[in-house]
C-alpha cells in the first residue's frame, strides 16, 4: 500500500515515525545519553551529505570539514553580532553558508578527478581555518567563539533537560534533510548523479549536463555539511578552529567507508560508529589499565583495526555487510526488488 | 515539482514553530543558576570523584600528557595513605586532543555521567574557555585551570572557577625587569605565539623594557617555519631574545637560531622552558631534519622563569618529596618538571579539600579555595582571596648550565598584573611535613 504513495510522502511519514521513536528514546535516556544522540545526529547529516557526493556521484572529498567549519562559524558569529535571530534562522542561513561555499569549491573540483579532486578538497580543509588568523577581531584568532545558545521555550525550562530539547532539535534539523536527500537520490538527480559517476561520456550522449551535475552534486553535499556544523555549533556553544582539523574530514570520509557508500543507510551507521567506537574503545582502555602512553592511543588504534576489519570482510560496509545478510535470511524470495510500475 | 513544493511547506511550516522561541543569541529571562544548597554530587562518605580534561593525543600531548601521570600519581599516594577526612579521591581524566570541540563533550560527560565534585586543572586557553560558561551555570568547582590567561579570574562572571599557574602579564613584568636591570641597554626582539599568550605577556613586558625592544614577531601554532621570524630578529641586532613559547617552539627557535648562525641570549617563559621536555624536542626535531645535535649543549646559557621547584635545580624538600611518590608509584616514567607540575596541582587540591572540611559541599571547597589561606609547594604565593582567583603571582629566573642543572639567577619576585610593583616574596614557604595530608 505504502508503494501506491508518492516518495514523498512516505519518506515525511517515515521521518516523522523516526523522530516520534527518537523523542520517546530521549525520554528513556540520560541527559549526556541524549548529548550523545544529538551527536549521532549532526555527523549523520555531514556523512549522508558525503555519500550523495562521493557514494552517488563518485567525486572523492576529502575537504568536508571545511563546510562543517563555515556551518559552525555562521551560527556562531549570528548568535553574537545578531542576537534577535531565532535559532532556526541560523541553522537555515549555515545550510546556505556552506551550499555557497560547497558552489564555488564545486565549479573548480568539476573541472577535476581522482587524486587532483582529492588533493583540492584537501587543500580547503587544510586551508580554511586558518582564515581565523587573519581576522583575530571577528573570529577570535587560534581560541575560537564561544556561546551560549538560547532556544529552549520558556516553557520548557527546567521541564526537560536542555540536553534533550537540544536533541530534538538536532533531530528535527537533521531529518528534515534527509527527507530532501531520500527524495534528491531517488528522483531525477539520484539518477543523473549515478550515470555521471558510471559514464561521463555516456551521461552526456544522454543529455546529462555532466559539469551542472557535479556541481550541483557537491552544492547539496556542502550545504549537508553546513547544517552539521551550525548543529554542533548550537549543540555545543562552541566553534574554534581547532576541533575543523584535516582529522575530521578524514574521519568524516571514514566513517561513510565503514557504515557503506551508496546508501544513506550506511550514514546512519558511518555516524553512529564515529560516536560510539570512541565510547567502547575508551572503556576497553581504561578496564585493562595499562601504561599511559598506551592507553591513551589506544582507541585511535582499535577504530583503525576496525576500519581495516570491516572494509576487508565487507568491502560495502556494514550497510552492505546487513543486506547480505538480509538476502541470504529472505533466501526463498527470488527477488526483492519488486517495484510497482 | 509538487513534491519539492511540499518539502518546501514542510521546512517552512517547522520553522514557524521553532520561530516561537526567542533570538538564539539573547538571554532567557530566567536562567538556572549556580546551585548550591543542594547535596554535592560525586561525594559520598568514602569517596570523593573529580575529573579533567587533557590533551593525551594529538598536537599538544608531547610533554603535556604527562601532567595527569604525575598528578593520578600523587592522588594515588593520599588514597593509600587513608583519603582526604576519610573520602578517597578518584580521579577521571578524559583525552580532548586539544580540540575545543571534544572538551565541550568530555566535560559534559564528567559533569552529567560521571557526575564529577570537581572539574580540576582543565588543560588549555582555545579548550577551557570553552567550558567557562557551562560550568558556572550547572554550579561545578572549576579550580586550577592549566592555563596562564587572565580569563579565569573574573569573581563576578565565573565565581567557581579559579586559576593556578602563574598568568603571562606577571611573568612579562618579572622577565621585563629582570631584563632591564641586568640585561641593560642590550637591544630585545620578541618573538610571541599569536594568541593571548602573546597579547598578555606584552602588556607586562612593555612596562620595563619598551625602549629596548627592536623587533616584534609572532608564530602560529600551526606553522613549524619560524625562520622568517628569526632571520627578521637578526637582522634588527637584537642581543636578547625573549620566546614566550609553548615547548616545541621553543625548540625551533633554538634550532632556526642554530641554522641561521644566530647566537642571541634567550629568555623563554614557564611554559616552554622545562630542561628536560626541551633537550628532548630538540633532539628530536634535529634527527628528523637530518642532524644529530646535542640537546644539553644547546641548551646551555638560556634564562627563563618558574614558579615551581624544579627536578634540575638545587635540592628542594618538596622535589624530593615528590621525587618519593614518583619512584614508588610511576618509577617507569621520566620524572619531569611538566609532571611536577601535575603533581603540585594535585596536592594543591588534595589541601583545598582538606580544608573544605569533613562535611563537604561545593560552596566549602570555593570558600577553601578563596580563604587565602592555602599555601603549598610553589615558589610564590597564590593570589586567592574573594575577588582575586588568580593562581601564583611571581617566579624566579634560572638559567641552565652546561651540565644540565639550572642555577638561580634572581630570587622568586612577585607582583600584580596591573602596574604595581615587582618585589621579593616575603611569605615562607611550607615545607612537605607542615602540609602534610598522610600519615
Amino acid at each position: 500500500m505504502l508503494n501506491k504513495l508518492p516518495p514523498v510522502v512516505v519518506h515525511l511519514l517515515a521521518a516523522l515515525g523516526c523522530l516520534v521513536l527518537l523523542v520517546l528514546l530521549t525520554f528513556a535516556a540520560d541527559p549526556f545519553t541524549n548529548l550523545r544522540i544529538a551527536t549521532v545526529g549532526y555527523y549523520l547529516i555531514a556523512v549522508a551529505g558525503l555519500a550523495l557526493l562521493t557514494g552517488f556521484n563518485g567525486q572523492v572529498s576529502l575537504g568536508h570539514g571545511a563546510f562543517m567549519f563555515i556551518g559552525a562559524y555562521t551560527v556562531a558569529l549570528l548568535v553574537k553580532r545578531v542576537p534577535a535571530f531565532p535559532i532556526w534562522a541560523d541553522l537555515l542561513l549555515a545550510t546556505v553558508a556552506g551550499g555557497v561555499a560547497g558552489l564555488l569549491a564545486g565549479a573548480a573540483a568539476a573541472r577535476l578527478r581522482g587524486p587532483y579532486l582529492a588533493g583540492a578538497t584537501l587543500a580547503l580543509a587544510v586551508g580554511l581555518p586558518a582564515v581565523t588568523q587573519r581576522f583575530p577581531e571577528l573570529l577570535a584568532g587560534s581560541n575560537g567563539l564561544s556561546f551560549t545558545v538560547n532556544s529552549q521555550p520558556a516553557g520548557l525550562v527546567g521541564t526537560i533537560p536542555s540536553t534533550q530539547w537540544q536533541a530534538w532539535i538536532v533531530w528535527l534539523a537533521v531529518l528534515l534533510a534527509l527527507v530532501v536527500l531520500a527524495n534528491l537520490a531517488r528522483g531525477k538527480l539520484g539518477r543523473t548523479l549515478r550515470a555521471v559517476r558510471d559514464d561521463e561520456v555516456a551521461a552526456s550522449l544522454a543529455g546529462v549536463h555532466v559539469g551542472r551535475t557535479k556541481i550541483l552534486a557537491f552544492l547539496v553535499s556542502s550545504a549537508c555539511g553546513g547544517l552539521a556544523g551550525g548543529l554542533q555549533a548550537f549543540l555545543l556553544g562552541t566553534a574554534a578552529p581547532g576541533s575543523f582539523t584535516v582529522a575530521l574530514s578524514l574521519s568524516l570520509l571514514a566513517a561513510l567507508v565503514l557504515g557503506g557508500l551508496g546508501s544513506l543507510w550506511g550514514a546512519l551507521w558511518g555516524a553512529i560508529a564515529l560516536v560510539y567506537f570512541q565510547v567502547w574503545t575508551d572503556d576497553i582502555a581504561e578496564v585493562l589499565s595499562l601504561r599511559s602512553d598506551i592507553s591513551d592511543n589506544l582507541p585511535l588504534a582499535l577504530y583503525g583495526v576496525v576500519l581495516i576489519v570491516v572494509v576487508l570482510a565487507f568491502p560495502a560496509g556494514i550497510q552492505g555487510g546487513l543486506r547480505k545478510l538480509w538476502v541470504r535470511v529472505r533466501r526463498p524470495v527470488p527477488s526483492q526488488r519488486g517495484e510497482a510500475s | 515539482m509538487r513534491s519539492s513544493r511540499s518539502v518546501t511547506a514542510v521546512a517552512l511550516a517547522s520553522a514557524l514553530v521553532l520561530a516561537a522561541c526567542g533570538g538564539a543569541g539573547e538571554t532567557p529571562a530566567n536562567n538556572g543558576g549556580a546551585k548550591s544548597g543542594e547535596p554535592a554530587p560525586g561525594v559520598t562518605d568514602t569517596e570523593v570523584v573529580i575529573g579533567s580534561h587533557h590533551p593525551l593525543t594529538g598536537p599538544a600531548a608531547p610533554g603535556y600528557s604527562k601532567i595527569s601521570v604525575g598528578a593520578r600519581a600523587v592522588y594515588d599516594y593520599i588514597n593509600d595513605g587513608g583519603g582526604v577526612n576519610g573520602r578517597k579521591i578518584t580521579y577521571k581524566v578524559e583525552d580532548d586532543g586539544y580540540n575545543p570541540t571534544k572538551t565541550v563533550e568530555v566535560v559534559k560527560k564528567l559533569v552529567l555521567e560521571d557526575k564529577v565534585f570537581a572539574i580540576v586543572g582543565g588543560l588549555g586557553t582555545p579548550t577551557h574557555s570553552k567550558v567557562l560558561d557551562y560550568l558556572t551555570t550547572e554550579g561545578v568547582p572549576d579550580v586550577l585551570v592549566s592555563s596562564g590567561a587572565l580569563m579565569w579570574n573574573a569573581p563576578e562572571k565565573h565565581p567557581n572557577t579559579f586559576g593556578y599557574q602563574l598568568d603571562y602579564t606577571r611573568e612579562g613584568k618579572i622577565q621585563g625587569k629582570f631584563i632591564k636591570e641586568k640585561l641593560a641597554g642590550k637591544k630585545v626582539g620578541l618573538l610571541v605565539q599569536n594568541d593571548d599568550i602573546g597579547t598578555d605577556t606584552q602588556k607586562g613586558l612593555d612596562q620595563f623594557i619598551k625602549d629596548q625592544i627592536v623587533e616584534r614577531k609572532t608564530y602560529d601554532p600551526a606553522n613549524t617555519d619560524v625562520t622568517p621570524q628569526i632571520s627578521a630578529l637578526q637582522a634588527a641586532g637584537a642581543e636578547v631574545v625573549v620566546c614566550e613559547c609553548i615547548p616545541a617552539f621553543t625548540a625551533l627557535t633554538i634550532l632556526t637560531s642554530l641554522k641561521i648562525g644566530y647566537k642571541p641570549q634567550l629568555m623563554v617563559s614557564s611554559i616552554g622552558a622545562d630542561p628536560a621536555t626541551l633537550t628532548g624536542l630538540v633532539e628530536q626535531f634535529a634527527k628528523q631534519g637530518g642532524t644529530q645535535v646535542s640537546g644539553g649543549a644547546l641548551l646551555t646559557g638560556i634564562m627563563g622563569t618558574r614558579y615551581l621547584p624544579s627536578v634540575r635545580g638545587a635540592s628542594d624538600p618538596w622535589t624530593e618529596f615528590f621525587k618519593g611518590i614518583h619512584d614508588k608509584y610511576i618509577p617507569q616514567e621520566p620524572f619531569t618538571d611538566t609532571m611536577v607540575y601535575g603533581m603540585v596541582q594535585a596536592y594543591t587540591f588534595s589541601q583545598a579539600l582538606k580544608a573544605a572540611g569533613k562535611d563537604l559541599t561545593r560552596q566549602k571547597l570555593l570558600d577553601a579555595m578563596s580563604s587565602g589561606e592555602l599555601k603549598g609547594p610553589g615558589l610564590t604565593p597564590f593570589a586567592y582571596s574573594k575577588d582575586d582567583h588568580a593562581g601564583y603571582t611571581g617566579a624566579l629566573v634560572f638559567q641552565i648550565a652546561a651540565d644540565g642543572s639550572v642555577n638561580t639567577l634572581e630570587e622568586a619576585m612577585t607582583t600584580d598584573t596591573e602596574s604595581g610593583e615587582v618585589k621579593a616574596v616575603d611569605d615562607k614557604r611550607p615545607t612537605p611535613q607542615e602540609v602534610k595530608l598522610v600519615g
